[in-house]
């Protein structure tokens, strides 16, 4: 080959590489097979005369447009398109790949998990005469695991590894020192609230030195989000595969009810945590991911519940009646409005302008907060008739958070679709209020059982 | 011998299995070898010839190593199977 400027052709080669490598359809292995054939030929046109640029440009055009060419191995591999998440390197003989030292030390986190959950049975806590301990426990057998296993992922620098061990710690000493009465409401509180507050720790662990940008925070709730859909369809194949083993061990007359719920179902529950977290790690990019997908689904139908209900309710003028635990329900119906607007934001390019969609978002967040005002107006003129107890403090609390969070998120998308603002701080905004979740379920989790007597 | 872009895989399918038949190749020499047979008279561009190859491979007609080759690079061989030489002979007899 022309030694005059080798750099040069080598940088034209690698471009092309890169661009090849773009395309679904055509795998690492077809890249090199089609990279060998364009340095025959550049060789080739080399020795006929040509300099070194040129023979490139005429072999590159030999080997035809990159769009014919993909699709052409497309129609092929059609397979291709589909298969997307390439779990185990392709081609024999390749070296052991990062990709699979990490598929093997996720497989032994979650086995970590798994074993954990057992080993107070063997000291005696069966699991039916300790619901409780269990219960406030539960997400302390998995959680920290799930920060090892991003701590060794992420290389974390040990300056923040005594900080996440501290929560840790903290989590374990509230969850055991207090006497909690029996399956009381505090340690129910307790066990919703725990989780919450050490999936911070997590959100650290996971963004690995990236918490303090609101890239790495955006990151993290784009994580737990597709976390969320990954564990859903775990679960169901979990389901799935638990009907089978009762249906056919009973088909032999043994009962293995007893293997299930104490062996298999809290192991299985807890591994698959870490199980779904590699999972969406593997797939991130290869795969679009789905929540965003469904937020775009059911945006515009919660926007036009919503607004029906409140129609109704003007048009009929009825009064919302008020249960004793009404406050749940409008908590829950605030965190379907927060995640709807979250993961919209989260695969919202924030350089578009306003569009359409944007207008559902607001007015989605808009009538959610007038159907939450009515329904705080109703609770707060009986509130004094059904007392303070743990849990309506707590439903209160959350109420307020969301609320907050909400009326700012609404201010600000109405600014950005009048021009006004930008959507990058819609972003600030919403990663800046996570530590608030966790903060309030620390506050339930800490304050809450010795502040109403342990009940 | 004008080939139809649309009918590179079938009609292309016996002459790559020819060129196999009488010797292992790669890439870039079975495709010179094609281009002396038709006397240079091919409409497809030589990226098409590899989907034919991978779709040869997946029938089990041809099968494929990767070898070192003198200039040092990784280099993709193809040789005929004996499920290949029937399907060459098939397609001769017709």
């Amino acid at each position: 080959m022309n030694p005059e400027n080798p750099v040069a052709l080598e940088e034209q080669i690698d471009q092309w590489r890169s661009y090849l490598r773009r395309r679904q359809a055509i795998h690492a292995v077809d890249v090199a097979e089609l990279e060998d054939h364009l340095r025959e030929q550049i060789t080739a046109l080399v020795e006929a005369g040509l300099a070194d640029d040129e023979a490139f440009l005429v072999a590159v055009k030999r080997l035809g447009a990159l769009d014919a060419l993909s699709r052409e191995f497309a129609r092929e591999h059609s397979d291709r398109l589909w298969k997307q998440l390439v779990l185990v390197p392709a081609g024999p003989g390749a070296l052991r790949s990062p990709a699979q030292t990490d598929a093997i030390a996720a497989f032994g986190f979650a086995v970590a998990a798994a074993v954990l959950i057992q080993v107070p049975q063997l000291f005696g806590l069966n699991f039916d005469d300790n619901t409780t301990f269990y219960a406030v426990n539960f997400s302390l057998f998995v959680l920290p695991v799930l920060v090892g296993y991003f701590v060794w992922k992420r290389r974390l620098d040990t300056s923040a590894l005594p900080w996440l061990a501290a929560a840790i710690v903290a989590g374990v000493v509230f969850a055991n020192v207090y006497p909690f009465a029996r399956e009381g409401f505090t340690a129910t509180l307790t066990a919703l609230h725990m989780p919450i507050a050490l999936w911070l720790v997590v959100g650290i662990a996971y963004a690995g030195g990236r918490w303090s940008q609101v890239d790495g925070r955006m990151d993290f709730i784009r994580f737990s989000g597709e976390l969320l859909v990954y564990y859903a369809l775990i679960a169901a194949g979990g389901g799935v595969l638990m009907a089978f083993i009762v249906l056919i061990f009973e088909a032999i007359g043994i009962d293995v009810e007893i293997f299930l719920t104490t062996w298999l179902l809290p192991s299985g529950v807890l591994g698959a945590v870490v199980v779904a977290s590699w999972l969406v790690e593997v797939k991130q990019g290869a795969i679009e991911n789905m929540l965003p997908v469904l937020t775009r689904l059911f945006t515009p139908l919660f926007a036009a519940l919503l607004i029906t209900f409140l129609a109704t309710l003007v048009w009929t003028g009825r009064g919302l009646d008020i249960e004793r635990d009404m406050l749940i329900a409008f908590d829950l119906l605030l965190v379907v409005v927060l995640v709807l607007l979250l993961y919209s934001i989260s695969a919202r390019d924030p350089k578009l302008p306003p569009g359409a969609f944007d207008v559902a978002q607001v007015v989605l967040v808009i009538s959610a907060l007038l159907v939450d005002a009515v329904a705080l107006w109703a609770i707060a003129g009986r509130i004094s008739d059904f007392g303070f107890s743990p849990n309506r403090v707590a439903a209160l609390g959350e109420n307020v958070i969301l609320l907050v969070n909400l009326i700012w998120s609404a201010v600000l998308y109405i600014g950005f679709l009048r021009g006004r603002g930008t959507f990058a701080s819609m972003e600030r905004w919403q990663t800046n209020y996570i530590p608030v979740y966790a903060g309030w379920a620390a506050i339930v989790v800490i304050v809450f059982p010795p502040a109403f007597g342990y009940i | 011998m004008e080939i139809n872009k649309d009918l590179i895989g079938a009609s292309s399918t016996p002459i790559v299995l020819a060129i196999l038949a009488d010797k292992d190749g790669y890439g870039y020499a079975i495709l010179k070898r094609v281009r002396e047979l038709s006397g240079g008279r091919m409409e497809w561009t030589d990226g098409m010839l590899y989907p034919v190859l991978h779709r040869l491979e997946r029938l089990g007609h041809v099968e494929a190593r990767w070898e070192v080759a003198d200039s040092g690079r990784r280099r993709k061989y193809y040789g005929i199977t004996p499920r290949g030489r029937v399907q060459l002979a098939e397609e001769r007899s017709q």
